[in-house]
């Protein structure tokens, strides 16, 4: 196990390597100029030669590289323009933000798309599975920040049924004392039920944004997943000695059917974790994802190159600990390993 | 490990989590004493002496520092009340006495900062000092109003403080009213400088350190801000709300939902539409302010050609839609500064110009200028003023079509929209520009005046103009009005002949506020003023 | 002697074969044949739309802004007082040009990369699976951004930006494939008679892949016009006054919440229509070329 896990992690050091080159080139060649925003609304162009020469850009780009690699190495990821924060700290905050809102969208969807997945198998060619291909596709087949503010619309102007969209909680409720950044398990850790309550309330519609368009690979990989395992012998055998439909799916078909299921997920994560930068902004989402957003927009270097190198370090450790769920489910893996 | 052992496990930790209680034991306070308000973006740093401070960090250092005087009160005719360019009410200072080239000010005797440590002319001069050498914009603001050298600042003892003047200028006092000298915590600042840092921007960059009628309780970055009331507050009266919270949401149409709704108090930020439609509903306060000394315009650049040309320029000027604009663009919430019937222009400013849509008269002056058949260029726009900005652009675009000049549409980021004005090479913009201090020569002073500061954007530099200009200034100086107002009308004029910008209209600065909140009052640098603001 | 009818069989290969085989497919699924019909008209809207909408979709009249839909107006009119149903219907080529170019563009890159990698191995496959790893280590969505944000915003970029953001599943995909096959009895032969390992991948290798790299075009194309939405709800689209889905969408967002629905109803359900339709016809074509991939 131990030699899998080290083998992987080394042979991710290349990508992340790429990952930050490619980021460090991609925002030096950002139109932008932070040395001008810094300067302020009237600085004349030797105040901004002055503040370019702070900020350390007139030095040729391998210096200001190995400058970059060195400030990393130490954990410094420089600090945001926009918000005058050193980024780490604004990563550190606000990573929860967007993890909780993924975890419970894939929830969301997972609640959804599994049972879809499971009914369409089930009943291969017929309305329930045209219906679900049908649904599925549907949910991702519109941008998703446009489901965000259709929901929006709907479900807080005009029914008044969702609260505010004003972020993770709503004014008058403080933050729950920080043990894991995730305001649902904090909450709980603290037995403080109406702030747990809050929150949650909170996550409804950004996370069934996320859920509706993330329906589909895993409604997919179900349903294929549950097609090919009722196919096979020990589902025969179990339907056969006359167990009940639902024993044989649930118990028996199911079980097995999951793993393609998790592989899935840990992409859809990653996904998700990409295409949460324009729900965090519809929904006024203190996330990792609209930090970066505006960041970019602003050419604000620092930002964008942490963001990218954590989402880089995460998707590798995601991609690691679904191969190790992997092993975990299922022993035949691991023998062959 | 075996499986079994690992789900076991698992199912251990979830049964730790204890159930959740029903009630907390902490109480929300009540809504009455807070208010809520919505923008889009909120501060990068609370110091406005700091680098790169966006306008949202000049709302807080607002409302939580004090400046030695501020402006009185004054009803404007739609019932909106607004500061009062002309007069100055005491704040730090009780009273102020002038001479000809200085000015004394007696500092009260029971302010303090939010420390309890009190409030003296050596922070007073610290604080001033600091503003003229920090070099950028608070430099630059300090500089509008002769205010250039710390030897000017002098604390003559514990409450006296003096300002001398280097030259007369009538901007001196306004400025000294402006948010840029405030009054610093020179003690507690200075434990936090280093010698990297001697002014401690680092500290008050997220820790203030003043006197003001508001302490920033908490601030979480490009999310909220939240401020409670300084009740040892004593330079002026104690404001009513206790508690201020300010949300930032990034889209307009949740801070629309949210106002209308009645989940937030006030909401700036919002596009014009939204301000018409609100106040024609009528369920909010929708207060609606010409912003002083505030123009929006197409700029051509000067030095190249084919705007070089004054006769491309006017025929630019007669080809514009201008009527299309107010109604598509602003909903009617801006005042036209096209169009006036009279030849000679008022000395106030902004003021119209006579011009108006008259394609045939643009096509003439086009084929007059060498270009009959047009010719191609580029219009930018800052697309962090897109919801103005890209409309007009798509309007002036197929207006200028008309008369053969064929454009593309170029959106630059907020970021690089300075450095772009900077390069001065861009041939025709669409852009806004607004004074804190409301005269017309310190307009033209930054906008047209050939020592083409960043802000004459069009590269405009002709000597008549410039003499008119400091003719002016030097008149303001001594109290010559009639040479004063005939200069002013002298360069408004010019401005409107040669038009390297030509103004498209002045728009309003737009509040919606729930009927329950009273005590808005406009200002000049367009920010909210929690002080004088009440519920209920 | 009699004449014995022969009925001469149905050649099995072939042009016709495969379109009776697509027919058979298309009627048996009714979800593919209704995906079908849709796709025609989005291509006939691309095609002919410009000629024959109603209006100018670029010319405004302030007058008629924000109409809602009319007998005039079918689709109501937007905030300039441009006719919404025209500038729609033109969008559909702009859209589907990017769709197609993007999908075209990541082909060539990743389908090339990706056989070359599987065929011959050793470093072109080290390198390329290296820089396929590196892309798909990015946050996808915020790479795309960075990309057009950098070299500027023009449809060129657009595409490139989603051609190298789909690049890397191409690759995988071409990889797999070109592994499979290269030991092939087929490729043997090939070699045998002489071709030159080139034309072996490029005469042999290509044409055998391209069903299962259709199947994934198709999907691609949905997400290219996604990813173009998504850029100009940020403000990294294409340029105004270009008519295009994603920023109708994206601009029709802001009047929402002040009724004016019908800005940002009829593009968003002319996006989700294509994209579904590009995704079932996806799934479609899946059922023709191997309907062992069925999902």
């Amino acid at each position: 196990m131990l030699r899998m896990v080290s083998k992987r992690l080394v042979m991710a050091v290349p990508s992340l390597i790429g990952v930050v080159i490619v980021t460090f080139l991609l925002m030096r060649a950002l139109p932008g100029d932070p040395a001008a925003y810094f300067a302020g609304p009237a600085a004349t162009k030797e105040a901004i030669e002055q503040i370019r020469k702070n900020l350390g850009l007139d030095q040729p780009l391998i210096m200001q590289f190995g400058r970059y690699v060195g400030d990393l190495a130490r954990g410094d990821l420089g600090n945001s323009l926009t918000t005058g924060q050193p980024v780490a700290t604004e990563i550190r905050t606000r990573l929860p933000a967007s993890a909780e809102l993924t975890l419970l969208g894939l929830l969301v969807s997972m609640a959804i798309a599994v049972p879809l997945g499971i009914a369409a198998a089930t009943r291969p060619g017929s309305l329930v599975d045209h219906t679900c291909r049908v649904l599925a596709t549907a949910g991702v087949s519109l941008p998703v920040f446009f489901t965000g503010l259709i929901l929006i619309y709907v479900f807080y102007y005009l029914l008044g049924w969702a609260p505010a969209p004003l972020g993770r909680l709503d004014i008058f409720y403080s933050a729950p004392p920080q043990v894991t950044g995730f305001y649902l398990i904090d909450s709980a850790i603290a037995g403080d039920g109406e702030v747990f309550l809050a929150s949650l309330k909170q996550l409804i519609l950004p996370a069934l944004t996320l859920g509706i368009f993330s329906l589909a690979p895993i409604a997919r990989m179900t349903r294929a997943s549950m097609l090919a395992v009722l196919a096979s012998d020990f589902v025969r055998t179990a339907r056969a000695s006359g167990l009940s439909p639902m024993t044989v799916i649930v118990t028996y078909a199911f079980r097995n059917a999951m793993l393609p299921v998790v592989t899935t997920l840990g992409m859809v994560f990653s996904f998700l974790l990409g295409a949460n930068v324009l729900v965090e902004k519809v929904f006024a989402w203190p996330g990792i994802g609209s930090f970066a957003v505006e960041a970019l927009i602003a050419s604000d270097f620092a930002p964008v190159q942490g963001f990218v190198l954590t989402m880089a370090v995460m998707y590798v450790m995601l991609n690691l600990i679904i191969d190790i769920l992997y092993g975990l489910i299922d022993p035949r893996v691991r023998v062959e390993a | 490990m075996k499986r079994r052992d690992f789900l076991k496990s698992t199912a251990a930790l979830a049964g730790a989590v204890t159930a959740p209680a029903v009630w907390s034991s902490a109480k929300a306070q009540s809504r009455q004493e807070t208010l809520l308000f919505v923008t889009e973006s909120g501060p990068n740093n609370f110091d406005i002496h700091g680098v790169g401070t966006n306008r949202p960090g000049y709302e807080v250092s607002w409302n939580c520092y004090d400046r030695l005087m501020s402006h009185g009160v004054k009803t404007l005719p739609d019932g909106t009340a607004s500061y009062d360019r002309d007069k100055f009410t005491p704040e730090l200072a009780e009273e102020w006495s002038t001479e000809p080239m200085s000015i004394t000010f007696k500092l009260r005797r029971d302010a303090t900062f939010h420390d309890g440590t009190p409030i003296t002319a050596k922070d007073v001069k610290w604080s001033f000092d600091r503003a003229v050498t920090v070099g950028g914009f608070p430099t630059f603001q300090m500089k509008a109003g002769s205010l250039e050298k710390p030897e000017q600042f002098v604390a003559v003892d514990d409450h006296t403080f003096r300002v001398d003047f280097i030259r007369k200028d009538k901007l001196t006092i306004p400025d000294l009213a402006v948010i840029v000298p405030a009054v610093f915590h020179s003690e507690l600042i200075k434990k936090h400088a280093s010698e990297k840092d001697p002014w401690g921007l680092e500290y008050t960059r997220t820790n203030i350190a003043g006197g003001g009628a508001y302490k920033v309780r908490s601030w979480q970055a490009g999310s909220e801000v939240i401020y409670e009331r300084n009740d040892n507050w004593k330079c002026g009266p104690l404001p009513k709300l206790r508690r201020v919270i300010w949300r930032i949401v990034p889209s307009a149409g949740n801070r629309r939902a949210l106002v209308e709704r009645g989940d937030a108090d006030i909401s700036f930020d919002l596009p014009n539409k939204d301000f018409a439609e609100l106040k024609q509903a009528g369920k909010l306060n929708v207060a609606t302010t010409p912003i002083g000394n505030g123009i929006w315009y197409l700029g051509m650049n000067c030095k190249n050609p084919p705007f070089n040309n004054v006769k491309v320029r006017q025929a630019v000027a007669y080809a514009i839609p201008y009527q299309k604009i107010m109604d598509a663009v602003m909903y009617g919430l801006a005042n036209p500064l096209y169009g006036a019937k009279t030849d000679t222009p008022d000395p106030v400013w902004p003021t119209p110009h006579g011009y108006a849509t008259d394609m045939a008269r643009a096509k003439t002056l086009l084929a007059e200028a060498g270009y009959p058949n047009g010719f191609e260029t580029t219009i930018s726009f800052d697309l962090g003023f897109g919801v103005i900005g890209e409309p007009a652009c798509v309007l002036l675009q197929e207006s200028l079509a008309q008369i053969g000049i064929k454009t593309t549409i170029n959106k630059i980021p907020g970021a690089n929209w300075r450095a772009e004005l900077l390069k001065k090479e861009l041939p025709m913009i669409v852009n806004f520009f607004s004074g804190w201090l409301d005269y017309p020569e310190y307009f033209f002073f930054w906008c047209y005046h050939g020592q083409n500061a960043v802000f004459n954007t069009m590269s405009y530099q002709d000597k008549d103009m410039d003499g008119l200009i400091e003719a002016a200034r030097k008149s303001a100086a001594e109290g010559d009005i009639p040479d004063y107002e005939r200069s002013v009308r002298g360069f408004v004029g010019k401005a409107f002949d040669e038009v390297p910008r030509i103004p498209l209209f002045q728009p309003y600065l737009n509040v919606a506020m729930q009927k329950s909140v009273s005590g808005y009052r406009y200002w000049f640098h367009r920010q909210l003023d929690y002080r004088t603001l009440a519920k209920g | 002697m009699t004449d014995i009818p022969v009925t001469i069989a149905r050649p099995s290969t072939g042009l016709g074969a495969l379109v009776r085989h697509a027919r058979y497919v298309i009627g048996e699924n009714r979800v593919t044949g209704f995906a079908f019909g849709l796709f025609v008209l989005i291509v006939l809207a691309a095609l002919i739309g410009p000629y024959v909408v109603p209006y100018d979709p670029l010319a405004s009249n302030t007058a008629m802004a924000l109409k809602p839909p009319s007998a005039a107006h079918w689709f109501g009119t937007d905030q300039l007082g441009r006719d919404v149903f025209s500038r729609v219907v033109v969008a559909a080529r702009l859209d589907f040009f990017i769709a197609v170019a993007s999908v075209v563009l990541v082909f060539l890159m990743g389908g090339l990369a990706g056989v070359a990698a599987g065929f011959f191995g050793g470093w072109t496959d080290r390198i390329v699976s290296r820089i396929a790893d590196t892309i798909m280590a990015f946050p996808l969505f915020v790479l795309a951004m960075g990309i057009v944000a950098a070299l500027g915003n023009t449809v060129q970029n657009i595409i490139l930006a989603t051609a190298i953001v789909n690049f890397p599943l191409y690759a995988r995909v071409a990889r797999a494939e070109a592994n499979v096959r290269r030991n092939a009895g087929f490729v043997l032969a090939a070699r045998l008679s002489g071709n030159a390992e080139a034309r072996i991948l490029l005469g042999h290798i290509l044409p055998n892949i391209m069903p299962i790299m259709v199947v994934q075009m198709s999907l691609t194309m949905g997400y290219a016009i996604l990813n173009a939405a998504g850029l100009s709800f940020i403000g990294l689209g294409v340029r105004p006054p270009t008519p295009e889905w994603g920023i109708m969408v994206a601009e029709g967002a802001a009047f929402i919440v002040s009724g004016e629905w019908w800005i940002a109803f009829f593009p968003g359900a002319a996006l989700m229509i294509a994209v579904f339709c590009f995704n079932l016809l996806g799934d479609g074509l899946r059922d023709i070329i191997d309907p062992q991939r069925r999902t």
